[in-house]
């Protein structure tokens, strides 16, 4: 037998030294980088003058910040309140916190497919009971609150949860639909899913928060946010179907034969062998699903609802505080970043460990 | 599970056994169902409409708008039809979604190549705008900017000028125009039917598969019906420079506020998928191709020209097209800040005449329109570019 030598490639290397050499190894490199950190340079101090050393970070009102000065974070302490938390009443935003973040919890776990087991139907069971009760009160001493005057970050976060959470309920049975083979179900998934995808989600909020009360017999319309809610899973369920479908379609012939070879009808088939790969394959897509529901959530803002961005509008309007839409935006902003950037991090994370639990990579 | 049917079973038989399958009874009873929900939801359509005394159907549509559109491409005032100030809102949605994707692309391009870039400092500012970008949402970028537009920049009297004849300020921007002379839309629309011409005749040279130069027909063809026009016509041709003329400006063109912060969210916005779209399909084009044809003798360009970017292309033009039919329904969001696009126009005929329904659905149709007008060309396009494997 003949002896062969096999070649690693070469250690990347990432010492600083090497680093910098990379840097100016080529003319352009080293000119787009001289440019950049110029750029840098000339951009960075200005602003980090205006965000911080030059700030006002606290004050009664606008009179505390000089006109031409930095950032007023002054109007933030002031209003973080009412932008977090908008109309919900003020000694109960704990409230809102709370459900709120027993809300965010039940995602996060979920969003894991290892832990999809009966625990968390009774988790979810419970949590959601205690969201309704915390949010709503009327019982235990609670105040009673009404859904219209719920904001803020509870209402992007709840418009979010359950346009994904029903979204993707709706979802699995017109992707089913939408690979069956009978003609009916195939058709009916198809004018769905393309008319759903081909006209704005602000439409179908117009047509959910206006039209749908004309559509329906004289005091059985549900609350504003019922609807808007339902306008949102009507949008998402479509998107969702689409990318199951995909899934769906990139299970190998061989898991049906299989499934058939063992006798089972074709709902044990879906259930039990096709749909649980397929949402596996799909979940990265599903994860984007997510933050782009998150993010059109703030379109309810159109129909007069007041999400985090509506409240960051409506903070603007104090006669008292004149001017700050800067720092509003910039704050609200960086919830939104922050939520979207953690959600697609998760997101990785829960893949990686799917596939090494899968025991394929 | 269906019985089988005997071979010699008498024709009514089969048919029966057809429709006494469970998988047919269970698409006509699904049939039924929706059929019957469509008659009741009529029916308490119709009454609910009786109670509140609100017209139906579109008959409106030929009746006078009473209220004024910001700006508009065609001749508008109030008094005009609504279905002339619905044509304004088309017309203002196609224009925006039109510089949008333009600009998008060339915005994205740069971003992608920067992530490419030999030089990691730009490689991640590249990154950073990314992030930034996708992760706020579009509606919070379109109020900033309109804000910013409206509050932050000076006012008339002291607009900036960058440069002789183009001014900015909190009533928007200002831009000098060329001034054909009352021949302007006769050329325009000569352009339009040579690009028209020009764009054909790339079809038809990327069907055919003989190699010729076609860069003298296609500048011909691009430019030649606009030029002749103009000629022709005897038309002269002088720069419409905006003067200040008691509060505001007057001549060249003039930029609203609206439909600038439209375009620049807009164009921001989707500039950041596209980016990540394009570098997809430059890295999508395997090395070797590249390799290859350096190893044929190609110059770089040509490389770059012949392999590497009709390649490229492939990838990235399904998702790219998906990006702008994105772009074209987001223009919508104009609504918030005023803009005088279709939804904006919907919804001002909503709140006039309170044929929700109808308004909501002309908005549906619209949109529809482009994105299945869209989806046509797409298949079209994907059947012509597939590889054809041998």
């Amino acid at each position: 037998m003949t002896e062969r030598t096999v070649m690693l490639p070469p250690e990347a290397n990432t010492s600083p030294k090497a680093w910098l050499r990379a840097q100016v190894k080529s003319p352009l490199g080293l000119v787009l980088n001289i440019a950049m950190l110029a750029l840098i340079i000339k951009a960075v101090p200005p602003l980090l003058t205006w965000a911080l050393l030059d700030a006002t970070w606290s004050g009664a009102d606008m009179n505390a910040c000089p006109p031409k000065g930095g950032a007023c974070w002054a109007f933030i302490h002031a209003k973080m309140r009412l932008i977090l938390f908008a109309t919900y009443p003020y000694e109960e935003h704990w409230r809102a916190m709370l459900a709120t973040l027993i809300l965010v919890a039940l995602v996060l776990v979920s969003m894991n497919p290892l832990f999809w087991t009966r625990k968390l139907l009774i988790g979810w069971a419970l949590g959601l009971l205690a969201y309704g009760v915390l949010m709503w009160g009327g019982i235990f001493g609670l105040r009673f609150i009404d859904s219209s005057n719920w904001g803020g970050l509870p209402l992007t976060i709840l418009l979010t949860v359950c346009g994904v959470f029903f979204g993707a309920l709706l979802s699995v049975p017109v992707a089913l639909a939408r690979v069956s083979r009978l003609p009916v179900f195939r058709t009916s998934a198809i004018i769905y899913v393309e008319i759903i995808r081909g006209v704005p989600l602000i439409s179908i909020l117009f047509m959910a928060s206006v039209a749908m009360p004309l559509l329906l017999p004289e005091g059985f319309s549900p609350s504003g946010l019922v609807r808007v809610i339902i306008g949102i899973v009507i949008f998402t369920a479509a998107y969702m179907a689409e990318v199951l479908r995909g899934g769906l379609q990139a299970i190998p012939k061989g898991q049906y034969e299989a499934a058939a070879a063992l006798g089972l009808g074709y709902w044990n088939t879906q259930f039990k062998v096709v749909l649980p790969q397929a949402v596996e394959l799909v979940l990265p897509a599903f994860v984007s699903l997510i933050i782009i529901t998150l993010k059109s959530t703030s379109l309810v803002v159109i129909v007069a609802m007041m999400d985090l961005l509506g409240a960051a509008k409506a903070s603007l309007a104090d006669p008292n505080w004149i001017g700050f839409y800067v720092e509003a935006y910039v704050f609200a902003g960086a919830i939104y970043v922050a939520i979207c950037a953690s959600i697609s991090r998760y997101g990785r994370k829960v893949e990686t460990r799917l596939r090494r639990a899968r025991g394929y990579g | 599970m269906s019985p089988h049917i005997q071979g010699g079973a008498r024709p009514g038989a089969r048919v029966f056994a057809a429709l006494t399958r469970p998988t047919t009874l269970a698409q006509l009873l699904f049939l039924v169902a929706v059929a019957v929900l469509i008659i009741v939801v009529s029916l308490i359509l119709q009454s609910n409409l009786d109670r509140l005394s609100v017209k139906s159907g579109y008959g409106f549509l030929l009746e006078k708008a009473p209220f004024e559109l910001g700006e508009s491409l065609i001749d508008y005032s109030a008094g005009d039809t609504y279905l002339r100030a619905f044509a304004v809102g088309v017309l203002n949605t196609l224009k925006v979604a039109v510089l949008g994707v333009f600009l998008s692309t060339i915005l994205g391009l740069f971003i992608a190549l920067g992530q490419l870039s030999p030089s990691t400092v730009v490689a991640r500012v590249c990154r950073l705008y990314i992030e930034t970008a996708r992760n706020v949402p579009l509606l919070m970028q379109l109020i900033f900017w309109y804000a910013f537009l409206t509050t932050s920049l000076p006012r008339v009297k002291q607009a900036l000028s960058p440069v002789e004849g183009v001014y900015l300020s909190n009533r928007g921007l200002f831009i000098p125009a060329l001034d054909f002379g009352g021949a302007g839309g006769a050329i325009a629309l000569s352009f339009l039917i040579g690009l028209v011409m020009a764009v054909s005749l790339l079809l038809w040279k990327s069907r055919d598969k003989a190699a010729r130069n076609i860069a003298w027909p296609f500048w011909g063809l691009l430019l030649g019906p606009a030029l002749a026009v103009f000629l022709l016509s005897g038309a002269t041709v002088s720069l419409d420079v905006p003067q200040l003329k008691g509060f505001n400006f007057r001549g060249g063109i003039t930029l609203t506020p609206e439909f600038l912060a439209l375009l620049l969210g807009l164009t921001i916005y989707t500039a950041a998928f596209n980016a990540e779209v394009i570098r997809g399909g430059i890295l999508g084009v395997a090395k070797g191709q590249t390799e290859a044809a350096t190893a044929l003798g190609l110059k770089r360009g040509q490389a770059m020209r012949l392999v590497v970017i009709p390649q490229a292309l492939r990838i990235i033009i399904p998702p790219i097209s998906n990006n702008y039919l994105n772009l074209t329904k987001e223009s919508s969001l104009a609504v918030a800040i005023g803009y005088p696009e279709l939804v904006r126009v919907a919804n001002v005929t909503l709140a006039e005449t309170s044929q929700s329904i109808e308004c909501i659905s002309i908005i549906m149709l619209v949109f529809l329109t482009i994105s299945l007008s869209t989806s046509l060309f797409l298949n079209w396009f994907n059947a012509r570019a597939e590889l054809v494997s041998r």
